[in-house]
């Protein structure tokens, strides 16, 4: 793949080509439209795509090579470079060929760019221009078919406008691995076209509408809404999963109409999934909160924020000189930008006087491990030996990891999958390790290389585990033997660790996570946690013991009082489950819930209902109405995607910027303002003016953020983002900043919407950090480092030791959950275009477990648990193991209605209504 | 109902395994789904798309690339007039639009009674014979408007089923041997039979003379 730092254009190994009389050096094999681009010599191109396999179908890039006979014409993205090659890319034959080639594409196109959402920014539109003929000879009427058809949900297809470069098949099919759109006919008869009964309904469809290089794909979220001309752009972090894509989020008339995805190599590499893509039509949703509201008799009314925060600073006084312990509890703050999340933590410590705050809503992980294990990146874990996944389904939680694994598995990485049940990646899983739900630990105890050999663990043949052991052991045999497989990369182990199932709790992932650790201390583990911005919100100390930075409370308590000017509480907080534990009970004065949904998201819907009843006082900061609103005493209505600046950080640990591009609706804040308002009513000062000074102040405590300043943040080496910790020594490189292309389709050289688009950052209400990289630096700030010795970073916490589950009893299924992308969260039910794809909630068991019940496929069926009971569809899977039941989320039952939090898994018994 | 039976989808599987790669068996299994029904039905392409592991679009997509294979259904009789230069010059049009007239249909369509369905086809290959045209690949011509007439009537009279099969695509796979191939498999049977004419029956293959009135 083409990179612009021309790393590895070793000197041994390179060879020298010319292209257009200059020479170039070139690594052997490379694409000479790559080389060439490097050289800043473009090749007009439409099929050709960086991320994708080269398949010269389009021949718009012919140029002209020698070779042993002379100069012949040759397909610049199928050609590799040869020592000595000569290469002329606008020779007189060279342009005779791409000129024609375009004459060619241009017969059968309906220049219609006038009414085409592509005109403006249209590669044929482009290259048309810059590479050619300017006329057509061609007089004849153009073709006429039925348009647009809808080949998917959120992809329309303009037949008369395909080029038939197969971007979009390709891309289905190898990148996303399901081919469900191919060519069908042919000649001039081809069309892009799904199997009539299975629409083009892809997590990952909406990447094919970005890269068609006409205007033949549109998405019905874009559709007629904008002219590139006129938006305006940012490049920003999506931040629907933890994942942290980078994107720009483009804007016209104030309002988003459009995420594209950007080519930060080692994240997402141009790729979005389809909820992070549409999922911004939430942000102008009518349900949006715009106003305080205050309950007054019973109802919600709208009130001043000065009259909110005064009840909100009345309750929560009273709140803290309770007797109680924990008075006070926040839940959430995943949905926050890190600065936002740390200025809540703040108050809540130093202010509020609680400990009690999680981001998590008991379907993670202890914070502990995940911030203590020592963590991989996303490319360490493309370029394992061997990646154990431990986590759910990743296609439906974390959808652009899940390509990137699915890519390394599919060139070199050995997968070796840990799972109850079958995930999208068990197909290119060298090893599947079948266990029983809620045995995980038991499982890994048997794969750590000491254990006893020849003995089956948690379900799980002997023959499997020794396969597991030899590929996470990396056997010295098997590393010669492996063809070069495994001894050409592979350095050591990468863990994918999260929940694979909500039915369980999630000690026994912690207990196979602490086990991993000890028996193979040199892997790492990549946190497969979901949720927005989680990962910043436990590196900002939203979590019980758990101070920002990555410390301890015990260890980091000197430090922070100090820093912070207020005595923190001593005494270890409540999580989630055990603040609605508390709340249930009457024990809880008060529940700050930070853009959280307990009634929706945590596992117990029970528990969640029992405690947001029976909380002293519920207050509920975010950013759309919800059902825990409803509930709520007081709504604090606050910013949210795209409309605040700040940082945030991902599963890696790789903290990239957040920019502004819209407005927030109505009398919104950004949420650290309310924190910093709220403490001052309180007679406090959080010290905090900006979001820049926040991100300073975070770089200046918080221990595993030492040094992440807003002028590093700025700088052109954090483009795509800076992982941290930060290796010791670390000076951040302050050369230029270089325009990125957005995306890699994109023609450069042509003055296509980049350059005629607003600047980066244009339309930010507040500057981002790092503005001041070219002029002034930052306004010097009062403060000073704490005099006492910085504390240290987490470490992983020691196996515990765990007892089995439970035995099933005969009549019984164990239940396993699993998420869904597009189960029915605020993001999905509030965005017009991904709303209708919420699918709906399924039970699948073993046909033989259904047909001795007498269901058949299809059938609806009544689950009970020891908690509640729930009717849905029933659905027979082979591939299931008998006495395992599986709950796909989605709409029309909740597997939170049968779910005991408590409990170390769930059975459900099955019965005929 | 349009799924493959039980006696394709064992043969199917035989097929798959004489291919390194799985998918390499697509065009066969179309043949032999297209034997069963006269066409490709949406239930078989699914079925080659699990028994090859692609799914439905890329069977659809291959499929609909080659003239042979009917993803919408087709008569009894399938008539292809080659238009091509030889039997251009030959007065192809004029037949065809004879065709046209005679069985009441345009090109692409199918008789009411679902006997014919009319082609109009590049090259056969029989420009010795031309005008030609082919019926479930059996050649005819040359072929005058009489001819043609006669033709038609004797394929509607059944006289010609000895030389016609029902759905004659197979014959094809038939004589490349894919279809027989298996039966190397069991002992004692040798490559001998490899060769041998015929095989189970659809025997012939396009372009044989027999079948020239």
């Amino acid at each position: 793949m083409s990179d612009p730092s021309a790393a590895g254009v070793g000197e041994k190994a390179a060879v020298q080509v010319s292209i257009d009389g200059s020479l170039v050096s070139a690594r052997p094999g490379e694409l000479i439209i790559e080389v060439a681009e490097r050289a800043g010599v473009y090749i007009p191109r439409f099929c050709y795509h960086p991320h994708m396999e080269p398949v010269g179908m389009c021949r718009m890039c012919l140029v002209e090579v020698s070779g042993p006979r002379g100069f012949s014409l040759q397909p610049a993205c199928f050609t590799r470079v040869a020592e000595g090659q000569e290469i002329l890319t606008r020779s007189a034959p060279a342009r005779k060929a791409q000129e024609g080639v375009l004459e060619f594409l241009l017969l059968n196109h309906p220049l219609d760019c006038p009414v085409c959402d592509k005109g403006g920014e249209c590669p044929l539109q482009d290259q048309a221009l810059s590479h050619g003929p300017g006329e057509s000879r061609f007089l004849e009427e153009k073709r006429h078919w039925a348009k647009p058809i809808e080949i998917g949900p959120l992809v329309y297809l303009d037949r008369e406008r395909c080029i038939q470069c197969a971007r979009c098949t390709r891309f289905a099919e190898e990148v996303a691995g399901e081919a469900q759109i191919d060519f069908l006919g042919r000649g001039d008869h081809i069309e892009v076209a799904p199997f009539t009964s299975v629409p083009f309904g892809s997590y990952f469809s909406g990447n094919t509408v970005q890269i068609c290089p006409v205007g033949a794909l549109t998405s019905p979220a874009y559709r007629f809404k904008a002219r590139p001309w006129d938006l305006e752009q940012v490049e920003t972090t999506c931040t629907t999963c933890a994942l942290g894509c980078r994107m720009v989020a483009q804007s016209s008339a104030g309002a988003l109409v459009r995420n594209l995805g950007v080519d930060c190599v080692p994240v997402n590499q141009s790729w979005l999934c389809d909820k992070g893509r549409y999922g911004f039509e939430a942000v102008a949703s009518p349900a949006r909160l715009t106003t305080p509201l205050v309950r007054h008799e019973g109802e919600l009314v709208p009130a001043s924020w000065h009259d909110a925060i005064g009840v909100l600073a009345d309750e929560a006084r009273r709140a803290r000189s309770s007797a109680r312990g924990s008075a006070i509890g926040v839940i959430g703050g995943a949905r926050l930008s890190n600065e936002d999340a740390y200025a809540w933590s703040k108050l809540a410590r130093a202010v509020l006087g609680t400990d009690s705050l999680d981001a998590q809503l008991g379907d993670g992980l202890p914070a502990e491990l995940v911030l203590g294990l020592p963590r991989a990146t996303i490319d360490e874990a493309c370029s394992a030996r061997a990646v154990l996944l431990l986590a759910g389904d990743l296609r439906e939680e974390l959808p652009v990891l899940y390509l990137r694994l699915r890519a390394a598995a599919r060139s070199r990485v050995a997968l070796v999958e840990c799972s109850p049940v079958p995930t999208s990646l068990s197909p290119l899983a060298e090893v599947l390790l079948r266990h029983r739900p809620g045995e995980v630990a038991q499982l890994v105890a048997a794969l750590a290389p000491g254990a006893q050999a020849q003995s089956e663990a948690a379900g799980v043949g002997a023959a499997e585990i020794e396969a597991a052991r030899a590929l996470l052991a990396g056997a010295p045999g098997g590393e010669e033997a492996g063809e070069g497989r495994h001894s050409l990369h592979g350095a050591g182990v990468v863990v994918v660790l999260g929940r694979q199932s909500t039915a369980e709790s999630a000690a026994a992932v912690a207990e196979s996570a602490a086990l991993l650790h000890e028996a193979l201390p040199d892997a790492r583990f990549l946190p497969a946690l979901c949720r927005g911005n989680v990962l910043g919100a436990l590196d900002m100390g939203l979590s019980p013991g758990v101070l920002p930075g990555r410390v301890a409370l015990g260890e980091g308590r000197e430090w922070y009082s100090r820093a912070w000017g207020a005595e923190l509480p001593a005494a270890r907080g409540l999580d989630t489950e055990g603040m609605l534990r508390a709340a249930a009970a009457g024990e809880l004065e008060m529940l700050l819930l930070l853009g959280a949904d307990p009634l929706q998201d945590f596992p117990d819907r029970r528990l969640a209902r029992e405690a947001l009843e029976g909380v002293g006082f519920l207050v509920s900061v975010g950013t759309h109405a919800d059902a825990s609103c409803e509930l709520a005493d007081l709504v604090l209505p606050v910013a949210g995607d795209a409309e605040r600046a700040g940082t945030t950080t991902n599963v890696e640990g790789r903290v990239s910027r957040l920019a502004q591009k819209v407005v927030p609706p109505g009398r919104a804040w950004p949420a650290w303002v309310v924190a910093a308002e709220l403490a001052r009513r309180l007679g406090s000062d959080l010290g905090l003016d900006g979001v820049e000074g926040i991100t300073e102040e975070i770089s200046r405590l918080a221990p595993a953020y030492r040094g992440l300043d807003p002028v590093l943040l700025g700088s052109p080496a954090a483009r795509d983002g800076v992982v941290v910790p930060l290796p010791p020594g670390h000076v951040p490189s302050r050369g230029p900043a270089v325009p990125r292309r957005i995306d890699p389709v994109a023609t450069p050289g042509i003055a296509s919407v980049e350059e005629q688009g607003a600047p980066m950052r244009a339309g930010a209400a507040e500057p981002p950090a790092g503005e001041h990289l070219d002029g002034a630096s930052p306004a010097p700030r009062r403060f000073e480092e704490p005099a006492v010795d910085r504390p240290p970073v987490l470490s992983a916490p020691p196996p515990l030791g765990l007892p089995a589950p439970p035995r099933l009893d005969a009549y019984s299924q164990r239940l396993v959950v699993r998420r869904r992308l597009y189960e029915g969260g605020t993001l999905v039910s509030k965005s017009p275009s991904l709303a209708p794809l919420e699918p709906r909630a399924e039970l699948s068991a073993h046909p033989a477990e259904l047909a001795r019940l007498g269901l058949g496929d299809g059938d609806r069926a009544r689950v009970r648990s020891a908690r509640g009971e729930l009717v849905v569809p029933v659905a027979a899977d082979e591939h299931l193991e008998r006495g395992v039941v599986v709950l796909s989320a989605g709409s029309g039952g909740s597997a939170s209605e049968l779910i005991d939090a408590s409990a170390a898994v769930n059975d459900v018994r099955l019965e005929t209504l | 109902m349009g799924h493959l039976g039980e006696e394709q989808l064992e043969r199917a599987r035989r097929l798959i395994a004489l291919y390194p790669e799985r998918r390499s068996a697509l065009i066969p299994l179309c043949h032999l789904a297209q034997a069963q029904h006269g066409w490709l039905t949406p239930e078989a392409i699914e079925d080659i798309a699990g028994l090859l592991g692609i799914t439905p679009a890329e069977v659809q997509g291959t499929a609909s690339f080659y003239d042979m294979l009917h993803t919408e259904p087709v008569g009894r009789h399938v008539v292809a007039v080659c238009t091509n230069i030889a039997c251009m010059l030959a007065g192809a049009y004029e037949l065809l639009e004879h065709a046209e007239a005679h069985l009441g249909v345009h090109v692409g369509q199918t008789t009411e009674d679902g006997e014919f369905t009319l082609e109009e086809s590049e090259c056969l290959a029989g420009c010795d014979i031309a005008p030609c045209a082919q019926v479930n690949h059996r050649f005819f011509g040359p072929l005058d408007e009489a001819g043609f007439d006669a033709l038609v009537a004797e394929l509607r009279a059944g006289t010609l089923s000895e030389v016609v099969p029902p759905h004659g695509v197979l014959c094809r796979v038939e004589r490349a041997v894919g279809l027989l191939a298996h039966r190397q498999e069991g002992p004692g049977d040798g490559a001998a039979e490899e060769g041998g004419a015929g095989g189970e029956g659809l025997g012939g293959g396009p372009g044989g003379g027999g079948a020239r009135p």
